[in-house]
């Protein structure tokens, strides 16, 4: 046993020394090129240390009371069989986690709010707006402003925050750009937003992070990052060279299918609009596809609170706050 | 230790001695133990079923709502209908108390035949909307709709197959500590169904008109 | 007419064109005819029948579950291996993509439901009766019928690799991927029917449980005197209650929707693929909690019975179990902080969650504790136990992170949180389950596992699971996330996923240890001479192993946890034994096959679900009914085995107390 764990020992943390020292270029998620990114990075860090100030002695304390109380000839450590309670060790080890917990619960809550994904980024700068649309396999990114689209590849100036509202033509995907920050998922009949922004130029992996189906593996993009007056030169070159995406042509797109890095110099009118509400039926009751305004959605949580006969109920008002905060976007159009 | 032990008789039924009916009935209280807790599995089913139905409550897509479609009248004979068997189910109980198989089959036998009145309310309400072109895929609303209020249709239907059951056991064996317990089971089962509907009525119904 | 037979068997009916599904097919065939020819030429069909497929002994269900369960991790390993040497070599294409979704799909199905679930119902049979004193559970015929409806379902899930086609859509089959509009083929029905049957049996255990312990203790067993795994299986029990149902429901209008057209989750019709997902998570959650918590249990019976020393704070234990059983339930949403659900409802699920790691981390001090001053020895259930310690607590770190809303974020579905729940999952459950399978062993089968091969096992598990699992956290932080069949080259992912593939091989080669054990141990046979292998402290080490059919000749009156240690210490002090009393006949069930006819209608009626055949749908179903019917008439259920027959049991078996 003795002989084992002192192989293993230093094997392992030979093994995590190899695997963290190596926080280079690789880890996206530690090497954050943007504002929200950089938090998240930063809250990561500061969890794993409130954690390690427990699990650390923890993990000590183990090998310390395995190895000082194993049966052994000539072990004279304290043999207590009945010995199995204690008031105020209980007290110390319910306590602890607690404070911990408390001090965990009140980092998260607090930067939950302030890395809400559709919480705009505060700048001089105002955000530009791209529209997300996954299909299958590959995604569509329409610029309303710009009145451009590209499939599988975004292009952004640095340093401007950037708007994207999202949703699914089919199966749910989760867009993810780690340098960048978290992601979210994109939803069929939701438009969801997430604020971005890059703070360096580069180019940026993106990828769709919940699986849809036979080739998602298919659905990265690379995330180019420029300056500003090479991103508005990059928007003239596609509006001058680039075919123009028509109605058919976007049909096609959604057909499963996988596709290389395209763009278009231009897009059918309110495209993004219609993919969200192409499932929503004439009379637009389905409230819980974000269809219905803010003040609607207020009153039907009031009433799903009041149907308290199951634990359900939660699940309900949820679903019901998510529309809330996309759907006011949506019907600002 | 005495009470987990039992007379000598080999097949258990006989009701020779003490020890032996106080062994058999633990045994039975047991079951109907079981059977409260396989309410409360049932509570939950139904209660996810309700939690459903609510979300889609206006999940009608454009097409046809509840208001348009639900004919009161026929739902308020439902009710009346499975609130009275109710009432008979609990008049059986009392009979068997009382010792009067004849009376308890009979009571069971107005329950069933209740419930199959239910049914047939319930299976004519659907076919009409049918009829009327509001199926299960009409939309979220009328999924919801059909399911909800099918599960405790099909729940009533496989109460009716088991109190007919029980009523043939009942004829050949008479009042025993077992048909007892069985007896006392679906009832509470029968009551149970009741206590579903009036949620059905007041959540699907009442709110669907109002 | 018999052409088309013929191409439908070949086109539709049998997977055909792969050589790794040719090859399976080929050794289940094979291996199918040895098993008849072995039945028949030993002439043992009477006996698989009698002693067996109509038992309603608790032991031998514990058995049964327990070969099946370990048949299932072979699976669910052989699907790993596959999986990782694609991602290991992604440029070679060794599966195809939809093969590989295939297969991630049921690894993860079988892992969790047809491998730790029947694992853990094994050792509740096993285990529960013999620690609270009792004959048998409350109901043994249900918990045959648990047993059976279990196994035909899981036969319905795994014969959808051969026949008409594997589920593909992720282990929790988020619509509206799993949607007939995502999911045209058949495997998504295999699923849910699969799934549906073995579910019934698992809700029907629950309650059997519950009811059990509640109800069937030995006379002085008050609640807070139960051994601690009792009360573990308890509160998985309770929980298995609250959750399955939902369960139940949600494949039920998936099905629906599938079959009837109806439109819950679709994404016409006013369909809303959200509540799915909150549906299935609202089960998913209190599942984990469901398989992790016996697991504790078993962790708190070993740790005290190799320290020679009583439980470290039983109440906490106790109310730690408890609590998190409840708190399981409110967690669910952490799935999917990323669906934008808002601020408010993500900073309360992300508490929630981590509430939960404070009675965890109660328990592991206590567990510490318990060893503290204790005389600690090492066979194989101890090192499970010690090594389930630190590989739960880092798992448990990192599930705190995960919980920590805006971070998951960035670990949403990367392989971060792949390995986080391998490693509680592998690191809590399976060390917890194989630690509980190397302590009761003796008890099943009457001899000790071979200790050195087991120690070779042990280590190659650990070492295994080490160098698959710790570089997976490091690809989530360089943004690989889960299911990814291949990726590109450049991301510079190779390198960690093939450290991560040879880790997961020592894992197999580990497994084949195991086999290797068990097969030497067989074979050596060398009977335990007590019952009471390890020096043990509960109940069940007071009797025979394997127990006697009846368990306890005489039931037990207990007056503390330990009632077994107790009793041997105040022996050794010089306490008198306990005058004897008089045997008297014990009441049992008797064996029926209705349990094992019913699941096997509802195979059939489940298949005809999956085809559309109306032909086999209905029998299946009048099937089901009438065993139901059957049953409800038979009265003859129950018979006494008489004194003598008890002494004569006795006896052969030394009579031990």
């Amino acid at each position: 046993m003795r002989r084992y764990i002192r192989v293993l020992t230093p094997l392992l943390i030979m093994l995590m020394a190899v695997l963290l020292s190596g926080c280079g270029e690789q880890y996206l998620v530690l090497d954050p090129k943007g504002p929200i990114g950089e938090s998240q990075k930063d809250l990561i860090y500061i969890t794993t240390i409130l954690c390690l100030v427990i699990v650390v002695p923890v993990l000590i304390l183990t090998g310390y009371i395995v190895w000082r109380y194993r049966d052994k000839k000539g072990n004279n450590a304290p043999y207590q069989p009945n010995w199995n309670h204690s008031t105020k060790l209980e007290i110390i080890w319910w306590s602890i986690p607690i404070v911990i917990i408390a001090i965990l619960a009140i980092v998260t809550a607090k930067y939950t709010y302030e890395l809400e994904p559709s919480k705009p980024i505060a700048s001089a700068k105002a955000p530009i707006t791209i529209e997300v649309t996954s299909l299958d396999w590959k995604w569509l990114f329409t610029y309303p402003e710009e009145g451009i689209s590209t499939v599988n590849y975004l292009q952004i100036p640095e340093g401007t925050p950037i708007q994207f509202r999202l949703t699914s033509d089919t199966a749910m995907n989760s867009f993810w750009i780690p340098q960048l920050g978290g992601q979210i998922y994109t939803m069929s009949g939701m438009a969801m937003t997430l604020y971005l922004q890059a703070d360096e130029i580069g180019n940026y992996y993106g990828s769709g992070a919940n699986f849809t189906g036979e080739h998602f593996a298919q659905m990265t993009f690379n995330v180019k990052t420029t300056s500003e007056d090479d991103y508005k030169a990059w928007v003239q070159e596609v509006k001058t060279t680039a075919p123009a995406l028509t109605q058919e042509g976007f049909e096609k797109l959604t057909e499963p299918s996988v596709e290389t890095v395209q763009s278009f110099s231009s897009f059918p009118e309110g495209l993004f609009q219609k993919v969200v509400m192409q499932y929503i039926g004439e009379g637009g009751s389905a409230h819980h596809h974000g269809g219905s305004t803010a003040a609607e959605e207020d009153t039907n949580m009031d009433h799903d609170m009041d149907m308290s006969d199951t634990d359900m109920k939660d699940m309900d008002g949820m679903d019901m706050n998510h529309d809330q905060e996309t759907s006011t976007n949506q019907h600002s159009h | 230790m005495a009470q987990a032990v039992t007379g000598h008789d080999k097949h258990g039924h006989g009701g020779h001695g003490h020890h032996d009916e106080h062994h058999e009935h633990e045994h039975e209280s047991l079951k109907t133990f079981g059977f409260w807790m396989f309410l409360i599995t049932d509570i939950i089913l139904f209660g996810t079923l309700f939690a459903t139905f609510i979300v889609l409550r206006f999940s009608t897509d454009g097409g046809p709502t509840a208001a348009e479609m639900f004919k009161m009248p026929g739902v308020i004979a439902e009710t009346f209908i499975l609130l009275t068997s109710s009432f008979t189910s609990g008049i059986a109980v009392l009979q068997m108390h009382r010792g009067n198989k004849k009376g308890l089959i009979g009571w069971l036998a107005v329950t069933a035949v209740l419930g199959l009145a239910f049914i047939y309310l319930e299976v004519s309400e659907f076919i009409e909307l049918v009829h009327e072109g509001v199926t299960i895929g009409t939309s979220a609303y009328w999924s919801a709709f059909f399911t909800l209020v099918g599960t405790h249709g099909l729940h009533v239907s496989v109460g009716i197959v088991w109190m007919t059951a029980l009523i043939i056991q009942l004829a050949r064996r008479g009042i025993t500590p077992v048909t007892q317990r069985k007896v006392n089971i679906i009832s509470l089962y029968w009551h149970f169904l009741d206590v579903v509907w009036i949620f059905v009525l007041t959540i699907v119904y009442l709110m669907g008109v109002m | 007419m018999f052409q088309n037979l013929i191409d439908f068997l070949l086109n539709d009916f049998f997977i055909t064109g792969d050589p790794l599904i040719l090859g399976a097919q080929v050794s289940i065939g094979l291996s199918m005819v040895a098993v008849v020819f072995a039945l028949t030429y030993f002439k043992k069909w009477r006996w698989l029948w009698t002693e067996w497929l109509t038992t309603v002994d608790h032991k031998r269900i514990g058995i049964m579950y327990i070969i099946a369960s370990i048949l299932m991790l072979f699976r669910g390993g052989v699907d790993a291996l596959l999986m990782r040497v694609q991602l290991a070599v992604p440029q070679v294409e060794f599966l195809h993509a939809d093969h590989y979704n295939a297969i991630f799909t049921t690894h993860g199905v079988i892992m969790i439901l047809f491998m730790a679930m029947p694992l853990m119902f094994g050792l509740f049979n096993i285990v529960v009766p013999l620690q609270i004193g009792a004959r048998d559970v409350a109901y043994p015929f249900l918990n045959s019928l648990s047993f059976w409806m279990f196994f035909f379902g899981a036969m319905l899930f795994n014969v959808s690799f051969v026949i008409g086609g594997s589920p593909d859509a992720g282990w929790l089959a988020y619509p509206p991927l799993s949607e007939l509009s995502g999911s045209p083929g058949l495997g998504q029905d295999f699923y849910i029917w699969g799934i549906q049957i073995s579910g019934i049996g698992s809700l029907a255990t629950g309650i059997n449980f519950v009811v059990t312990i509640l109800k069937m203790r030995a006379p002085g067993m008050k609640l807070m005197k139960m051994p601690m795994f009792v009360w573990s299986v308890l509160s998985s029990c309770i929980t298995i209650m609250f959750a399955f149902p939902i369960l139940t429901v949600t494949l039920f209008l998936l099905f629906i929707d599938r079959y009837f057209g109806a439109h819950f989750f679709t994404l016409d019709g006013g369909g809303n693929p959200m509540m799915y997902i909150n549906l299935i998570w609202m089960w998913g959650h209190p599942e984990v909690y469901i398989v992790i918590l016996p697991a504790f249990g078993i962790f708190s019976e070993i740790v005290s019975a190799f320290s020679k020393k009583k439980l470290f704070g039983y109440k906490s234990m106790v109310f730690a179990l408890m609590s998190i059983s409840f708190f399981s339930f409110f967690t669910w949403a952490h799935h999917f902080f990323t669906m934008g659900s808002g601020a408010n409802v993500n900073a309360f699920f992300a508490v929630t969650t981590m509430l939960i790691a404070i009675p965890t981390g109660v328990k592991v001090f206590n567990w510490l504790f318990t060893m503290f001053r204790g005389k600690l020895t090492f066979p194989t259930p101890m090192l499970w136990t010690i090594a389930f310690i630190p590989c739960f607590v880092v798992g448990g770190m990192t599930g705190v992170m995960l919980s920590v809303a805006p971070a998951d974020f960035q670990f949403h579905n990367s392989y971060f949180l792949i390995a986080h729940f391998h490693q509680v999952l592998i690191g809590g459950v399976v060390f917890g389950y194989f630690a509980g399978l190397y302590y009761w062993w003796p008890k099943m089968f009457g001899f000790k596992l071979h200790e050195g091969l087991g120690k070779w096992a042990f280590w190659l598990w650990n070492i295994g699971f080490y160098v698959c699992f710790m570089p997976q956290y490091a690809l989530g932080l360089m943004g690989m996330t889960r299911r990814f069949n291949e990726y590109n080259f450049d991301m510079g992912w190779q390198p960690l996923n093939v450290v991560s593939t040879v880790g997961a091989f020592i894992m197999g080669l580990a497994f084949l240890f195991q086999v290797w054990q068990i097969a030497h141990s067989i074979k050596f046979y060398k009977k335990e001479p007590t019952g009471d292998s390890w020096d043990g402290r509960t109940l069940e080490w007071s009797i025979p192993s394997p127990a006697p059919l009846y368990n306890f000749a005489r039931v037990p009156v207990v007056d503390s946890e330990d009632a077994w240690w107790e009793e041997k210490q105040r022996l050794a002090n010089g306490g008198k034994p306990k005058p004897l009393a008089p045997l008297e006949p014990i009441h049992m069930p008797k064996n029926s096959a209705i349990p094992f006819l019913i699941s096997v209608s509802f195979f059939v009626m489940g298949f005809g679900f999956v085809w559309d055949w109306k032909w086999m749908i209905i029998p299946g179903a009048i099937g089901v009914a009438i065993c139901m019917l059957a049953r409800s008439f038979s009265y003859d259920t129950d018979y006494y085995i008489p004194v003598d027959e008890i002494e004569r049991t006795e006896a052969a078996l030394g009579g031990t107390k």
